[in-house]
């Protein structure tokens, strides 16, 4: 007989999965004031530079974003019935799934890496390192100073959210997950669906405003 | 008294939890709240005698004008280290990741926090996070002051980066914390117990969590943006490359100024508990202490600016954050009526904790009212970067936040650890303290507002007279307070042991063993009466404390 998943702590399941639920959100709040921080800044930047951001932003791939947006997206909605699927005994679907997510979010790195890539390729490097000659100004830099801390600390995040989503494959081949309970399960998705959401906020701040 | 029985009825034939396993590795790998609680106090401590060092320090280098100690450079990484190593080793999470760790638990009724294995990381992220300070203080420290203004902190040639990392990686350490004492004040009070059944304690330490998680991750955002400009050169603050460097200072502040709220909510959790029991009597009013917590936490965001009001922001800016910085003092106020209110009339026990209070009350009074009169930009365009600033934010913080740090740590030693100190050296200590603290402190407003800027190891030879009062009070007040932890350290192992609840206080936490066993309580507890209800005759009280 398996062992509960129920920690000597806790009254009973529900008020578990109560705690670890909100316990996540608190957590995601966290991460939003971070990233929110950084907003402020761009938007502080913008204030001063906006016809030097939108000339830098010609710059960024529209399509590689645009399709980069798109690929989030579809991997959080593939993460969010990976949960139904466990909730309706579907434990194959949900590993499929799953496994979707993960395959997107790797995607969407190669898709980053030919971005950086092609950035690099025209001089285009953060900060004191530009040296991108068809666009020197100072709002030019900014810009690009704050795109490659976005999208940086945004693929660290992602980085990160790869990891979870391969435990929590790990986890539903171990059948730790069941339609009772899984915990597990909905606390990584909604941490899957905060990499979408930070990046539907980079996505216009740095590719749309041009 | 009925007490030791009630502790023996809620907790029977258990080990306590010091017993119960024993080693260095039954500690190191814990996830029980208590010892995770003195974990964070062991370390905290060290690191308040850390800073302390560093201030004995400067103070030694201030009692004449010239320079005799130190040069420049080396006097600006001694006031920084202080700076950095008191702020976040020491006051960020002393009271709320010691002592709100070992007691919020208990004073709710529940077998531990929400997410236990996570307090024992947040306690190994902010050894960590020590971890890269130290390597900063080893690679030459840092002159930047704590506060890290750029473009000085992207370009200093001072070991900027390790600091940085380790300021980011201590805050995640306060991040957890308040986020596992937020989940579980929610989540796991025992039955019967609602939001107004709490300890205030309790209270204060839950309005602390939400600023720490809350506030936090923007230092993280903006310490990170320093440490990365430092490490790569990017220049996002610095004007040559259009960056602005008054951008950090409002991205730091909008923590920093709430930060000093968690600093002191905490303090204030503190008095509530030790006024009440000292004075046998309910809070004059519950409500008012439990909401002015809030109220405290949430006019603590709106008030940043007051730190920036010679930085170049707009005059009508400035005024703004000036009122707004003054709601805060319109509860803090509400609390330290309401607490004075609660003595009057009570029946008051002369014990070392409450001596701690009554140096808490005028220094943190004395703290709180300059805190107005800076608030007002036209005077602090005078006292700005003078020892006056530096003289009102150590009122709160060692007047206020130390004061009450001591008295909890002799409130409490005889339920951590079932051993009582000696009162006639408590007493002797509580009293030291005060007196130091004051020498210390009190010429730092006169020297403020005679001009003496802040930060600068020389003067002029007028001032000469006060530093030296205000380093011989310095003094006196390290003395004190290691004369004060070593009688604590000395009761540990000689101390009287102490019964369950030495003060006969009706708090939560003394219905319990002292110290109290593993899971706090057998079963589930359950209070049919208030944490303050003294009005009860001591039988009733304990009657109505049972387990189920």
């Amino acid at each position: 007989m398996r062992a509960s998943p129920l920690a000597e702590h806790f009254a009973d399941l529900r008020t578990q999965r109560h705690a670890l639920q909100f316990g996540m959100w608190l957590f995601l709040v966290t991460e939003v004031l971070m990233f929110g921080a950084l907003f402020v800044l761009w938007a502080t930047y913008y204030q001063n530079h906006a016809v030097d951001f939108r000339a830098a932003a010609q710059h960024n791939s529209l399509w590689r974003g645009s399709l980069n947006t798109y690929i989030l997206v579809t991997s959080s909605f593939t993460a969010g019935i990976a949960v139904w699927a466990v909730q309706h005994d579907r434990s194959k679907l949900a590993m499929k799934l799953l496994g979707a997510t993960f395959a997107l979010g790797v995607i969407f790195l190669v898709i980053k890496a030919t971005e950086y890539a092609g950035h690099f390729e025209h001089g285009i490097f953060p900060g004191r390192h530009y040296r991108f000659e068809e666009l020197m100004t100072q709002g030019a830099v900014l810009f690009f100073s704050i795109y490659f801390v976005l999208t940086g600390l945004h693929v660290v995040h992602l980085l990160i959210g790869l990891g979870v989503l391969l435990w929590m494959m790990r986890n539903l081949r171990r059948r730790r997950f069941t339609a009772e309970y899984h915990a597990g399960l909905e606390l990584g998705t909604m941490y899957w669906s905060l990499v979408d959401i930070i990046w539907l906020v980079i996505w216009p701040l740095l590719y749309l405003v041009r | 008294m009925n007490h030791d029985e009630t502790a023996e009825r809620m907790a029977p034939d258990e080990l306590d939890y010091l017993r119960v396993e024993r080693g260095l590795w039954s500690w190191l790998t814990t996830t029980d709240h208590k010892r995770v609680g003195i974990l964070f106090l062991i370390s905290t401590t060290i690191a308040l005698f850390l800073g302390g060092m560093y201030a004995m320090l400067l103070r030694a280098e201030l009692v004449q004008p010239a320079r005799d100690l130190f040069d420049a450079a080396q006097y600006n990484r001694i006031f920084t280290l202080h700076g950095v190593i008191m702020v976040f080793l020491f006051m960020i999470p002393a009271i709320p990741s010691g002592f709100g760790n070992f007691l919020l638990p208990i004073m709710i009724g529940a077998k531990d926090v929400a997410f236990p294995r996570l307090n024992l990381a947040s306690w190994y992220i902010y050894l960590f996070g020590a971890v890269w300070i130290f390597v900063s203080l080893f690679g030459g420290g840092i002159d930047t002051g704590w506060t890290f203004y750029t473009p000085y902190s992207t370009t200093s040639p001072s070991a900027v980066l390790p600091a940085t990392i380790g300021v980011f990686i201590v805050g995640f350490a306060s991040i957890t914390t308040g986020l596992n004492l937020i989940v579980t004040v929610h989540t796991m009070r025992t039955k019967g117990m609602r939001w107004h059944d709490m300890p205030l304690f309790v209270w204060s330490i839950y309005a602390t969590s939400v600023i720490q998680i809350l506030a936090t991750p923007v230092l993280a955002m903006a310490i990170l943006l320093v440490a990365v400009d430092k490490a790569l050169t990017i220049g996002i603050f610095d004007p040559a490359v259009g960056g602005d460097p008054v951008l950090f200072q409002h991205l730091f502040w909008f923590y920093s100024h709430p930060a000093v709220y968690i600093m002191i909510l905490p303090a204030m959790a503190v008095i509530s508990e030790i006024v009440c029991t000292f004075s046998r009597k309910n809070p004059a009013s519950y409500r008012a202490i439990a909401y002015s917590s809030i109220g405290i936490a949430f006019t603590g965001f709106l008030a940043w600016g007051h730190h920036m009001f010679v930085a170049g922001i707009a005059t009508i800016d400035a005024a703004i954050f000036g009122v707004l910085s003054m709601f805060v003092a319109l509860f803090s106020a509400i609390k330290v009526f309401t607490w004075v209110a609660t003595l009057y009339r009570g029946s008051i026990r002369f014990d070392t904790p409450l001596f701690y209070f009554f140096g808490f009350l005028f220094l943190f009074v004395f703290g709180g009212m300059t805190g107005v009169a800076v608030a007002t930009q036209s005077l602090d365009v005078h006292w700005h970067d003078t020892y006056f600033v530096v003289a009102h934010f150590h009122f709160i913080m060692v007047g206020g936040t130390i004061s009450a740090f001591l008295g909890a740590l002799h409130y409490w030693l005889p339920k951590m650890f079932g051993r009582m100190y000696n009162e006639k050296a408590g007493f002797f200590g509580a009293t030291a303290v005060f007196i130091g603290f004051f020498l210390t402190f009190f010429p730092q407003f006169l020297l403020g507002n005679a001009g003496m800027p802040r930060r600068y190891y020389s003067y002029p030879e007028q001032y000469q007279p006060l530093n030296m009062l205000s380093t011989g009070g310095a003094w006196l007040l390290g003395i004190a307070i290691l004369f004060s932890v070593v009688n604590l350290l000395v009761a540990l192992k000689w101390g009287r042991k102490a019964s369950a609840n030495p003060w006969n206080s009706r708090g939560y936490e003394w219905t319990t063993r002292s110290p109290p066993p593993k899971h706090n309580f057998v079963g589930t507890p359950v209070f049919n009466r208030g944490c303050y209800e003294y009005a009860l005759n001591e039988d009733e009280a304990d009657a109505r404390v049972t387990t189920r």
